[in-house]
């Protein structure tokens, strides 16, 4: 070597404090930044300030108070949203997510470990391991987090009880060993003094193993095995001119050089690396976690999404899968309703087909269930609305890790990872026939769509669907009129009114009016269908401009007037329940394709605005 | 002026320069590409660009013109090579930016190759509104968040990018790296999406949009260890010279021109200083220093005992003052 070699910089270390609410999470780490003398002055002068304000401890600093960065935190002495803090000793570089412990921020919590490659776990020598301790633990195990250290917390509060300490480490093993666990060392520690974290403690005599600082800056984290096969997803198609088209991305796992022979996936088809292209120059070679742009020979097709991978060694495909899931949202999860997938740089839409079961926190048993509530583990069946490239999480967490997005609200409403995959999609394949539906459509002389009427009960959807067919069959159209109370005597038996029921309900009658335009006819479809999540989902099952949501307008009063069935009066008094627009929600449409007002049209102007849409 | 905070303020430098004499500079001196920490967090702030840009309609950078926007541009280039970055770069001028920073801004724009936005606040300067006349918070609040939003509104963006690293403040440790504003621009840290692994929730309803930290885990030193490496143009005013300063509770300020009002017989004082971190001349406080060279600088920030944000004056607007900005839109 020519040079000195430079002094090894430690690699960093993420990892995640986990447990309950009050177990001592936030003074842990503000005890260690203290004692490891990695506060700021002026920090620390703030944090003095606080504690005469809000602090718990009387006249010594709560140390709490340097990592609760919102005010509602300090105020209220609780963590609400994780808190990042990276810090150094000489032996390791740590990033710390400190997670909040109370069951209603768990998301937060889940946010934390996901990205961790340790996790300690604290308990409360008082309280021992609770549901909270185990829901933590359960996420942590199930996001793939191997090393898990026990700290148990508040031991000056017990007096340094050997007994104390060691009924609540195999209280802990046990349930480790359920998750996977084998090796999770136990260290007896005091946040508030400092005992036991950075500087070993006299207090019990009986502990003779490392302090938690020591066991952190050297737990062996064991590298990605080599030599397994390359994987990219593409984030970011890069063509600044004709002749230039990079596919950028991070590559997930193996290496890659020019020369290699990749897949693209799910296209499966095959090209050559050209060339590694990074800032003003290329590279020989490419390893996991290197942000880079390959460019191929010859220019296949490559879209945000998809995944180059190994030619050898391809990636699966699928659109069924088994996962494991923490639900992250305030509605429940509910079986067919459509979410948004985020799997890698792959978005697309997706629907649970089944919870298989939840999962009791605290012992791991197996329950019946029919929705996932707030912070709930299970295990579900996930359908994609396309066959996606994934692996199995416990191979690659870059390929196998996915969010759930609501696709009314935005919100991130569940995490999930892959086990396995149900069905490969290569076996299920759309069989491509030659008659299409165009061809149908053409040989009875029109153009096959689907007319959407959705509105309250008694806006007057029925009325004008009969007026309308009766027109278009007057013009010599082939049409089919799907109603949602005849069809809820026959295909949709078996459902009810509950929120699943109806989602399922819209899901069966969207998939029928597809196949039915299909065949070349002009669907009518009168159904109340409340939810926009579900009239989406219908109009992602057709060709652009195949599809028309005509929204059927009246107010709810008008309808409670009107009430031909006299549902409303009886829904009033109590005697129907989740009867729409009295105890369960109608969500207007923001965009219909038509809006017609039935206070001020008559059904017979109704039908000639219909008509007009569809010339 | 306190007399009090002003001995703390002496005192407080004179401990710089002791931690400094006593401890031998840990920083490594990098001369290659080799360091795999800053290779990490190379990747991880290059994925997370070319994540927003594939997410956004109208995708824009904030360019402060200091150490971390520097970073930021260098990343941006760097994700779209050959290309340049595709978004325009923003920046506010309050009008009372250090004189430095404007030539320099004006250069770097240029070189690699993108629009630059500048925008005031025209109401707050017909107001005349300035740190002098209406306090720090006041001034803050109209010639900073408030302009952001009328340039963000302009420009009708969606994903903007931004410096801020969580190691800065503690309410920006609570931030993600995808954080949510609404049609208001405002911040609701009890709302925060959960943010796995390296999936970003990215979607908008209309007038939502979502603030990006490329440089979330990076720390001040990693940030100067980078620039080092990859020999990255800054601002001279982060090295040491002597500079025309006065003090003012208890800090050094420098007197970048003419409309610094002094207190009657003050005179502006030359000082060897340097500014760890640049904002509004009269907002952001120098500190004695003697690194002139990016070693030296590199070895200070690894040996002091202080926050880097101390210097910026507007963060001491009471409790929570970061936070409630934040919230307001400020970044």
């Amino acid at each position: 070597m020519k040079t000195p070699a430079p002094t090894p910089t430690p690699p960093t270390l993420p990892l995640v404090l986990c447990g309950s609410v009050d177990d001592g999470k936030s003074t842990l780490l503000g005890r260690i930044l203290h004692d490891c003398r990695l506060v700021f002055a002026d920090e620390m002068r703030k944090a003095e300030e606080d504690s005469r304000r809000y602090g718990t401890q009387g006249e010594a600093a709560d140390l709490a108070l340097l990592v609760d960065g919102l005010q509602d935190e300090r105020e209220q002495g609780i963590t609400i949203d994780v808190a990042y803090r990276s810090f150094e000793t000489p032996r390791r570089r740590f990033i710390v997510a400190d997670a909040p412990g109370h069951e209603q921020y768990t998301r937060n919590m889940a946010t934390g470990a996901s990205t961790s490659d340790v996790a300690v776990i604290l308990v409360d020598a008082r309280k021992g391991v609770l549901p909270q301790t185990a829901r933590h633990s359960r996420i942590a195990a199930m996001f793939g987090v191997r090393h898990v250290v026990l700290a148990v917390n508040k031991m000056d509060l017990v007096g340094w009880d050997e007994d104390a300490f060691e009924a609540i480490a195999s209280d802990y093993r046990r349930l480790a060993a359920d998750l996977g666990l084998t090796d999770v060392p136990a260290i007896p520690v005091c946040a508030l003094t400092g005992d036991n974290l950075t500087r070993r403690s006299d207090a019990p005599p009986w502990y003779d193993g490392p302090t938690l600082l020591a066991h952190l800056e050297t737990v062996d984290v064991e590298p990605p095995a080599a030599g397994q096969a390359f994987r990219m997803p593409v984030q970011y198609v890069n063509r600044p001119d004709p002749d230039f088209r990079g596919y950028c991305g991070r590559v997930a796992v193996g290496t890659v050089s020019p020369g290699d022979r990749v897949r693209v996936m799910p296209s499966g088809v095959e090209a050559g690396v050209e060339s590694i292209v990074v800032w003003r120059g290329t590279l020989e070679r490419a390893a996991r976690g290197d942000s880079v742009a390959l460019t191929l020979a010859p220019d296949v097709d490559v879209s945000r999404g998809d995944v180059i991978a190994a030619a050898e060694d391809p990636l699966e495909v699928a659109d069924q899968f088994q996962t494991r899931i923490v639900w992250l949202g305030d509605e429940p999860l509910t079986v067919g309703r459509p979410y948004l997938v985020k799997l890698h740089a792959c978005e697309v839409g997706a629907t649970v087909t089944r919870i298989r079961h939840r999962v009791d926190v605290s012992d791991g048993r197996e329950l019946a269930a029919s929705q996932l509530e707030l912070n709930d583990l299970g295990v579900v069946n996930l359908s994609t609305s396309r066959p996606v490239p994934f692996a199995p999480f416990d191979q690659c967490r870059e390929l196998g890790g996915f969010i759930l997005i609501d696709r009314v609200t935005n919100a991130t409403v569940g995490a999930g990872t892959i086990t396995f995959a149900l069905m490969r999609a290569a076996n299920l394949k759309w069989q491509d026939f030659d008659i299409t539906g165009v061809v149908r459509a053409d040989l009875k002389g029109q153009r096959a769509r689907c007319l959407w009427l959705t509105g309250l009960s008694a806006s007057g959807k029925s009325t004008i669907a009969n007026l309308l067919e009766r027109r278009l069959v007057a013009e010599g159209r082939h049409t089919y009129l799907l109603d949602g109370d005849n069809v809820r005597h026959g295909l949709n038996r078996d459902l009810g009114f509950t929120e699943p029921d109806r989602v399922e309900n819209i899901r069966r009658v969207a998939e029928v009016a597809r196949l039915m335009v299909d065949a070349g006819l002009i669907v009518i479809v009168s159904f109340i269908s409340p939810f926009r999540a579900e009239r989406d989902f219908a109009r992602g099952l057709f060709e652009p401009g195949d599809f028309h949501e005509i929204f059927v307008d009246a107010s709810i009063e008008a309808c409670a007037e009107r009430d031909p069935k006299g549902l409303y009066a009886r829904a009033l008094r109590g005697e129907i329940r989740n009867f729409t627009g009295v105890d369960s929600p109608y969500e207007r449409p923001e965009r219909p394709d038509l809006h017609l007002d039935t206070e001020k049209l008559s059904p017979e102007e109704c039908v000639e605005l219909v008509m007009r849409e569809l010339t | 002026m306190s007399a009090g905070r002003k001995c703390a303020r002496l005192y407080a430098a004179c401990q710089i320069r002791t931690a400094r004499n006593h401890s031998q500079p840990k920083a490594t001196p990098l001369t290659s590409s080799s360091d795999p920490r800053l290779a990490a967090l190379e990747s991880e702030a290059i994925e997370i660009i070319r994540e927003g840009v594939a997410a956004a309609a109208r995708p824009v950078m904030l360019y402060s013109i200091g150490k971390d926007s520097s970073v930021l541009l260098h990343l941006a280039r760097k994700a779209f090579w050959p290309a340049s970055p595709p978004m325009p770069l923003l920046h506010i001028d309050t009008t009372w930016k250090f004189r430095e920073m404007i030539a320099f801004r004006d250069r770097m724009a240029a070189e690699a190759g993108v629009e630059l936005v500048v925008h005031t606040n025209r109401e707050g300067v017909a107001e005349g509104v300035t740190p002098f006349t209406h306090g720090s918070e006041r001034y803050t609040e109209v010639m900073k968040t408030a302009a952001l939003r009328q340039a963000l509104d302009a420009g009708r963006h969606d994903i903007v990018f931004v410096g801020a690293r969580r190691d800065e403040e503690k309410s920006r440790a609570k931030e993600r790296f995808f954080s949510l504003r609404d049609a208001r621009h405002q911040w609701d840290p009890r709302a925060q999406r959960p943010e796995l692994w390296n999936l970003y929730n990215t979607r908008l309803r209309p007038g939502e949009s979502l603030r990006v930290s490329p440089l979330s885990s990076w720390t001040e030193a990693d940030i100067w260890r980078y620039i080092a490496q990859e020999r990255i143009p800054v601002v001279p005013l982060y090295f040491a010279a002597e500079r025309p300063v006065v003090e003012c509770d208890g800090q050094w300020i420098m007197v970048d021109d003419e409309r610094m009002p002094l207190l009657p017989g003050e005179v502006p004082r030359l000082r060897r200083v340097r500014f760890r971190t640049l904002g509004c001349y009269p907002l952001t406080a120098a500190v004695e220093s003697d690194a002139d060279t990016l070693d030296a600088v590199i070895a200070e920030t690894v040996a002091t005992g202080r926050s880097e944000r101390e210097g910026r004056l507007i963060d001491h607007d009471g409790e929570s003052s970061m936070e409630r900005k934040k919230r307001e839109g400020y970044f």
